[in-house]
């Protein structure tokens, strides 16, 4: 095992080059929006940047409402269980196949 | 001997007794041929076929053959096939027998044309699946294993009830569109329900899901909940109710899923979602929407299956599975890390992989029928899978953070049948006439127009900037150890602490009461012994000597009168 090894995005370049290119689609995707001619089924798809920005929001939505519902829906992992199952909880055996 | 009339269960049950039989190399022989065997032999079946046999005054039909149960038969094959080479070094008789026979009542299932047969192999169903739970050997297993059969069989026997109730109404069992009316139409849908997990009905498939080996979760995914699908697709296509079902049960699973830890759990919470784009589907019931579910039901065997066998390959390798203890395997398992990708993309609809050809025309059907709310909440499903399943499972198991964790590809047949799956993603993807032609309706629909790919590329890139961004400010929830309630909450800690606080109150009333009892009677008693306790009284202890005389006097009278009369 050779933990030294350097693999590709142990290199915070190397990421930051993977996320300039994916912004550069984004801004790409959102401009074909305006030149592309689509048929509508809807009178909604007509808001320039419909699904971009419905997409976008929607996901911090449920990023947010997620972690909000971690607040009162999040117990120790250990809630259900049972001595027994406590104990292979310790011991790791949840993890591990059989 | 290649007989047309052999229903393709009776080769897996077959060959589950072969497996019983044999050891080695010849068991995994016998285990890859009968999937094949059986396919081809399914290949060769025309359609309209009937196999029917009369039992006391019903017609049952053990094998019924037409496009909708070809659709399912086929992709069951296909599930069967990469299971059982997924699983080609498991050394463990028990999950290979309950394997075949699972895949077995899948197929009995889609191709009953009885509700009676339908029942059986739905009973079936339940009781050999649960062997691949059990097999993890673990208390946690064994308990969950115990949780998901009372749940299955209590479905069954709600669709027993249900088949009798239907005999009774119509004189007839002929599984057919039953519709939603009548006591019988209600129990059998709230019979598949079950098994479709419907929104609070669905803790069994999350509960258990994860709990079962690595081999056996892949056969798990595939079998249950789309035998249900089909079951719904068959009896109940156009009911409304199906549409609204359909779209919380593709909206609320994504919020679990973000904040879920154990990453097969993240999946059981997905598969949820994408059930519910069918049960949607089949709710708007036009030609397109069915061909929509019907096909997504197809792609989903897949793609969720190649999902759950990588992150069945991380945890076979790694002995873990909770986000929190993964991280930068794409290091050491770089095979797993593309394959595991192709099949995010492919759940997450992107073009040219298969989600993006079955998805897309559910929703175009939602939007020509009019559900513009349920359009629009379709919509946002789209962008939460990408989230939990698409962008969420890779990143946490393979990138984030470095967990130190440094392994290897799984074996090689594991990678193989991943492969075979990936494949077959990217081949219908690409090329999707081949799974329209399969289809039972002719819409002459074309996913892959400007509209269309402008639309889902846009939605899921944006999505996945929203990611980008609340990752890199520290606002996406890190996978935490923890267990998050949903509603197995019911009966796992609410019923059964409200029948502990019962049991404990009447308890507690009882103790009183006998208590309250026993100081009265007490009371009664004493008060009794003490007005009969005075001299010469009933309980009295002394009795004086002029009235032991006055008794014996008493008998010597009686005893001289007696001897008078004689």
């Amino acid at each position: 095992m050779n933990n030294d090894k350097q693999y590709i995005f142990d290199n915070p370049k190397n990421v930051k080059r993977l996320l300039y290119v994916f912004y550069g689609l984004c801004l790409l995707l959102f401009g074909l929006d305006f030149v592309i001619n689509r048929h509508i089924y809807h009178s909604w798809e007509n808001i320039w940047g419909f699904y971009p920005i419905y997409g976008f929001i929607g996901s911090v939505c449920l990023v947010l409402v997620s972690t909000w519902m971690r607040g009162f829906l999040m117990r120790p992992e250990d809630y259900y269980a049972n001595e027994e199952e406590k104990s292979e909880l310790k011991a790791g055996a949840k993890d591990v196949d059989a | 001997m290649w007989m047309l009339e052999i229903p393709p269960f009776v080769p897996f049950f077959i060959g589950a007794l072969l497996v019983l039989v044999t050891r080695g190399l010849l068991r995994s022989v016998i285990m890859v041929a009968i999937p094949v065997i059986s396919a081809i032999h399914l290949w060769s079946v025309p359609e309209g076929l009937l196999v029917q046999f009369a039992f006391l005054d019903y017609q049952l039909t053990l094998y019924r053959v037409d496009k909708l149960s070809l659709m399912f038969g086929y992709v069951f094959h296909i599930a069967a096939f990469f299971g059982v080479v997924y699983a080609l070094h498991v050394r463990d008789t028990t999950q290979q027998v309950a394997a075949m026979l699972y895949a077995g009542s899948g197929l009995g299932a889609v191709f009953a044309g009885d509700l009676l047969t339908l029942f059986v192999f739905w009973e079936f169903l339940a009781i050999t699946s649960v062997f691949l739970i059990w097999a993890r050997k673990t208390e946690r297993s064994y308990r969950a294993g115990m949780r998901y059969l009372i749940i299955q069989v209590l479905s069954g026997v709600i669709l027993l009830a249900g088949a009798l109730f239907y005999g009774a109404e119509n004189g007839s069992l002929e599984f057919g569109y039953i519709g939603l009316d009548g006591i019988a139409g209600w129990l059998i849908f709230l019979a598949f329900g079950i098994k479709c997990a419907f929104p609070i009905a669905h803790g069994w498939l999350t509960d258990a899901y994860p709990e079962a080996t690595v081999t056996g979760t892949v056969f798990l995914s595939a079998f249950t909940t789309k035998v249900a699908v089909y079951a719904l697709a068959r009896a109940y296509p156009g009911t409304e109710l199906l549409i609204y079902i359909g779209a919380v049960m593709t909206f609320f699973p994504i919020f679990f899923a973000v904040i879920e830890n154990d990453l097969r759990r993240v999946l059981a919470y997905s598969l949820i979602n994408q059930v519910g784009f069918m049960v949607v589907g089949i709710g708007i019931g036009t030609a397109l929407a069915i061909n929509g579910a019907v096909s997504h039901a197809f792609n989903d065997v897949i793609f969720k299956g190649l999902l759950f066998m990588s992150m069945g390959a991380v945890l076979h390798m790694t002995g873990r599975i909770n986000g929190s203890s993964l991280g930068g395997l794409y290091k050491t398992m770089p095979k797993t890390t593309v394959l595991c990708i192709v099949g995010a993309a492919s759940i997450s609809a992107f073009p040219l992989f298969s989600g993006f050809v079955s998805k897309s025309m559910v929703m175009t059907a939602a939007l020509e029928n009019g559900y513009d709310w349920i359009w629009l909440v379709l919509l946002f499903a789209s962008a939460g899978v990408f989230h939990h399943a698409g962008i969420k499972i890779p990143y946490f198991a393979f990138f984030a953070h470095d967990s130190g964790i440094r392994t290897s590809d799984p074996p090689a047949n594991m990678l193989i049948a991943m492969s075979i799956a990936a494949v077959l993603c990217i081949a219908i993807g690409v090329y999707p006439a081949a799974l329209y032609s399969l289809l039972p309706y002719d819409t002459g629909y074309n996913p892959y127009d400007a509209t269309h790919v402008l639309a889902q590329t846009q939605l899921l890139f944006f999505a996945a900037l929203a990611f980008v961004i609340l990752n890199l400010r520290g606002l996406y929830p890190p996978e935490l150890r923890s267990t998050n309630l949903d509603t197995d909450w019911i009966y796992r800690r609410m019923l059964p602490t409200a029948i502990q606080y019962l049991l404990s109150t009447v308890n507690k009333v009882d103790a009183a009461l006998r208590q309250t009892f026993l100081v009265r009677l007490e009371m009664r008693l004493a008060n009794l012994a003490q007005r009969h306790e005075r001299l010469s009284g009933l309980l009295s202890r002394n009795y004086p000597l002029g009235s032991m005389v006055m008794w014996v006097v008493v008998i010597l009278a009686s005893y001289l009168l007696l001897s008078f009369l004689h």
